[in-house]
């Protein structure tokens, strides 16, 4: 029997707190899930710095890739015998669904900014590139990895392929939705998954969802919302992920100083601050090597890298007031002033953050056809753009929000003498 | 502090006036590729190259009154034409970003159609592969659009005189 058709003499399941089970018979999908680079996934969370607002938070990249996998599965047992799905794109969608996520760093969000790197370069890098993944998908056949590829990138020929891992309502969003609620704790995230799941047709090249499903659909769009302000743009999390770009910032500055001696030298480090970060380095890392390093680093000498480090380890983060740059980016200059003159260095601490700096969105209807929207199949077979049928969504997605806060080290400011003048400046600015 | 929202007002300000959403995107993606420092991150959408991290702090300069958005009903759909208000150009005096000066590929930009740079940015995403495979490659991901022969050389004499930063 050929390897992409092989089955495993008995169903492997893992038991998940999300969808109960998670159903494995394919032996491809079951060697992928052993590869040392799919277990890497084990050590990065999938909040990142979430776990310091909510502390269940914990979950890893590696629960929410073989949730993806598994929404996926019963999606194409759905589509099965259904006109224009393709039973033969099976395998390509499972696998590509398993490592949609598999070139995520450690906290990737703040790595990717602070280093100018991407996650998806890393995804194809490892699907591509030397590694037991790469074997395993050309076993299957010589282009599967390239085929793999193409679909998280978004660039496979088959649109409906790509619109299962990555689309308005995918099998990805809907796995971290329902995985980030109940991993935080929280209320909101919730919806009928397996309602929405009956209700999917496979229409040309993308899912469209049966008219009489559209309420369903309106929860899981109201998660999306309350999750994105909610959780995912927590001010908490926020300040944990300013200080964390610090500590990468103020570690790369004096690295390539040349002019300060580490203690503990930052070894798995130096490709990211040489901006020459090869598939190796970049496998090494994890965020257990990353909190060993900061852990060590709170004895450095260097005053800021040791005291960032240890705001990060103890939770001792920074304050934080509503901004409004619009009105307010003049005082933001003379703020910066005013730390300068009380030996507080503003290039680390005191930051401004946006609502743009996320890597998560709440639903958008298309826009000039750049985003493919959520349609409605109506029983004569026409397709309705969701917000125009549903007032909920509509109410929700035509909302411009946006959102700016200003993060600050508090406890430095307050050691300043009362009666010094920058002091009162600052508070002043800082009141509003 | 918002540098990112800072360079991005710079291009503004050079540009004058951008006219169309999908125009901006594909802009930006092809000044970025040119080697001009932004850093909003793109991805492949069902149309091309699009960063949903561009269309967010669009909003946000919109809504901190640094961008001026007025929307114009065209035919069968609405049309978005942006400037840089006072406010905006006042922040941006104060702002400590580097002003590279990108006029000379904005001007490129400016005599094509949005449908031209949508081609033009779709084969730039796919760089990295030889001109016969990006050319196989954009009418895969793009074929409803029927590019033809003569539509590839002109993106490509377009893309071969585009100023590298």
């Amino acid at each position: 029997m050929a390897y992409r058709d092989e089955k495993l003499n008995e169903e492997k399941v893992f038991k998940d707190p999300v969808h109960r089970y998670i159903h494995v018979r394919d032996r491809v999908i079951w060697d992928l899930i052993s590869t040392p680079e799919f277990q890497r996934l084990r050590r990065i969370k999938q909040l990142g710095t979430t776990f310091l607002t909510f502390h269940g938070a914990e979950h890893s990249r590696f629960n929410h890739s073989l949730g993806v996998y598994e929404i996926v599965r019963r999606i194409i047992e759905n589509f099965r015998d259904q006109p224009f799905w393709d039973d033969d794109e099976r395998l390509l969608c499972l696998s590509a669904a398993l490592l949609h996520d598999l070139g995520h760093g450690p906290f990737s969000h703040s790595f990717e900014k602070v280093f100018d790197l991407d996650h998806e370069d890393f995804t194809r890098a490892i699907i591509l590139g030397n590694t037991k993944v790469n074997q395993i998908l050309r076993q299957v056949d010589e282009n599967f990895p390239q085929d793999v590829a193409d679909v998280i990138h978004k660039t496979y020929s088959n649109k409906l392929v790509v619109s299962l891992i990555s689309s308005q309502i995918d099998a990805d969003r809907m796995d971290y939705l329902q995985r980030d609620a109940y991993f935080t704790g929280v209320s909101y995230g919730h919806f009928d998954m397996e309602r929405i799941l009956r209700v999917m047709r496979p229409v040309e090249d993308q899912m469209v969802i049966k008219e009489s499903g559209m309420h369903a659909v309106e929860d899981y769009i109201m998660s999306r919302y309350q999750m994105y302000w909610q959780v995912y743009f927590h001010p908490v999390t926020r300040s944990a992920e300013v200080i964390l770009s610090k500590i990468l910032h103020r570690a790369k500055d004096l690295y390539l100083s040349d002019e300060y001696a580490f203690k503990l030298h930052p070894t798995h480090f130096e490709s990211f601050f040489n901006k020459d970060v090869s598939l190796e380095d970049y496998l090494k890392l994890d965020e257990n090597v990353v909190f060993y390093y900061f852990h060590i680093w709170q004895e450095e000498d260097d005053e800021i890298l040791a005291d960032l480090c240890r705001r990060f380890v103890d939770r001792d983060l920074y304050k934080y007031v509503e901004f409004d740059p619009g009105h307010q980016y003049r005082e933001l200059m003379d703020l910066k002033e005013c730390f300068k003159e009380a030996g507080i260095d503003p290039n680390y601490y005191l930051e401004v953050d946006s609502s743009s700096d996320l890597p998560y969105d709440f639903y958008r209807p298309g826009e000039e056809e750049e985003r493919l929207p959520i349609h409605l199949q109506f029983p004569n077979g026409e397709l309705r753009e969701l917000s125009r049928q549903s007032d909920i969504v509509e109410s929700i997605s035509g909302k411009k929000r946006t959102d700016h806060k200003l993060y600050f080290a508090r406890d430095l400011i307050d050691k300043l003498p009362d009666e010094d003048t920058t002091k009162k400046r600052i508070l002043e600015i800082l009141k509003g | 502090m918002l540098e990112d929202h800072a360079k991005l007002m710079t291009f503004f300000k050079q540009a004058q006036e951008v006219v169309g959403r999908k125009r901006l995107q594909k802009m930006v993606y092809i000044l970025k590729k040119c080697g001009y420092d932004f850093s909003e991150r793109y991805s492949f959408h069902f149309y091309g190259p699009y960063s949903e991290e561009l269309s967010t702090r669009i909003e946000e300069l919109c809504n901190l009154g640094f961008l001026d958005e007025e929307r114009e009903k065209e035919k069968g759909y609405y049309q978005y034409r942006y400037h840089l208000t006072d406010r905006g150009a006042g922040f941006l005096e104060q702002a400590e970003v580097e002003t590279p000066d990108m006029i000379d590929v904005i001007d490129q930009m400016n005599n094509q159609s949005s449908k031209f740079l949508e081609l033009v940015s779709t084969m730039l995403f796919f760089d990295e592969f030889s001109k016969d495979d990006v050319e196989e490659k954009v009418r895969t991901v793009k074929s409803k659009q029927n590019y033809t022969e003569q539509d590839f050389e002109e993106a490509w004499k377009f893309i071969e005189e585009l100023t590298v930063h």
